[in-house]
């Protein structure tokens, strides 16, 4: 990639823990946005790590919605752009994965419904870490959050993750894909791809927590890999409610790589056995495997 | 349209100098050959790229150490902060 290509628009200086996959997939997402860019975030780490007062990490002008309605505020600032007559302007949301898809859902399928013109980009590190590691819809079938804590009877999360891009393909969206930040020039291939087409877009981007997840700050790209290595997180676009381009695993890793490596699934591993549950876990990935054909 | 520097500076968290939050420090070595892997990788926007070469910007490196396992030539290496 050329130089001038390597815009970057995420200034340094910003407060994310080391090692912050988030942080990655903001500066990932923006580069293929450019400057002519509005971004607006729900209440979460990015907006609380890139907005301190007076010490915005932007260098696009940036909105900060409530936690629940990042997809209203993003169509009132294409309303507005429109009566300007403000015709190029690339306009995005970036919210978390509880911003999403628990409490900003509703705010979502408003904007679906009403065929709003926004890139609607989930990150999805899979809990509420901004208020300390909380459970959301997206939070793996048996994780270890503060709110779903493993012990003598609990093995984490008793539910499985919601199916969002299915529920956003439901809308007959414009376009619906996920990516991740350990494939960086898939993800802004299809940031880029979102932005040119008219209507609504929705991409869920998966983004490696290493405080919430419980690993080395330096391993954020190697556990985003294996994620999608082991089937459990699968990289596709939807074409015709059907998933196209996914992505590949030559090799296909067994689970267990994947959660050994992270303290969110390790009362899987000791204290009781949890072969079960590990096990089915690995259904998932399976089921994936055949369905997505990864 | 809201314009940037509206209600306040962009990037001024430039302002926060991350960098003594390392206790590892990443070292370019000479095998690096500028491909920019861990350019895309950084999440503190701290690599540049200069003459075919990695640069990081010790005012803000956390030293997460990402850039040094990403490095597919293994040319980043992480010491120990002294400063
Ligand atoms: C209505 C409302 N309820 C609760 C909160 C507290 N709150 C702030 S951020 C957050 C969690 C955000 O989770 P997510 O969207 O996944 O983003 P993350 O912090 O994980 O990046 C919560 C619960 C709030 N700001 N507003
Ligand atoms: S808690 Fe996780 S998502 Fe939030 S700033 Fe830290 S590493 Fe990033
Ligand atoms: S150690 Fe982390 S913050 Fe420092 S240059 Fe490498 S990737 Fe960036
Ligand atoms: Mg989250």
């Amino acid at each position: 990639m050329a130089s001038q290509e390597r815009i970057n628009l995420l200034a340094p200086g910003h407060r994310a823990c080391p090692g912050c996959g988030a942080a990655v997939a903001l500066r990932q997402i923006l580069r293929p946005l450019g400057r002519n860019t509005i971004a607006v975030s729900a209440t979460g780490c990015v907006e609380t790590f890139t907005s301190p007062y007076d010490q915005s990490s932007w260098e696009v002008p940036w909105m900060h919605s409530l936690f629940e309605n990042s997809g209203a505020v993003a169509s009132g600032v294409r309303a507005a752009l429109d009566v300007q007559g403000e015709k190029d302007v690339n306009l995005v949301v970036i919210s978390g994965d509880g911003g999403t898809f628990d409490i900003g859902m509703g705010a979502l399928s408003g904007m679906l419904e009403r065929k709003d013109n926004v890139t609607y980009i989930c990150y999805d590190n899979e809990a509420y870490m901004n208020t300390g590691v909380q459970r959301s819809g997206s939070t793996p079938h048996a994780a270890a959050t503060t709110t779903t804590p493993s012990g003598k009877k609990s093995y984490g999360k008793i539910e499985y993750k919601k199916d969002v891009p299915g529920i956003v393909w439901a809308h007959d969206a414009e376009y619906v894909a996920t990516a991740s930040i350990a494939y960086p020039q898939d993800l802004m291939r299809k940031v880029k791809k979102a932005n040119e087409i008219y209507g609504p877009k929705y991409i869920q981007v998966h983004t490696p927590c290493c405080i919430g997840w419980g690993f080395d700050a330096s391993k954020t790209i190697q556990v985003g890999k294996l994620a999608v290595e082991t089937g459990l997180v699968p990289i596709y676009e939807m074409e015709k409610g059907q998933p196209v381009k996914v992505k590949k695993a030559a090799e296909k890793k067994p689970i267990e790589e994947y959660l050994k490596v992270q303290s969110r699934f390790k009362h899987l591993f000791k204290e009781q056995e949890r072969d079960e549950v590990i096990k089915e876990l690995q259904a998932i990935c399976n089921a994936n495997i055949e369905h997505f054909g990864i | 349209m809201l314009r940037v520097g509206s209600v306040c500076e962009a990037g001024k968290s430039r302002l926060n100098k991350t960098g003594d939050w390392r206790t590892l420090r990443p070292q370019v070595t000479d095998k690096c050959n500028g491909c920019g892997i861990c350019e895309l990788f950084c999440p503190d926007s701290c690599i540049v790229l200069e003459n075919k070469k990695a640069v990081i910007d010790y005012d803000y490196c956390k030293g997460c150490g990402i850039c040094a396992n990403e490095c597919p030539k293994q040319a980043i290496e992480m010491e120990e902060e002294r400063n």
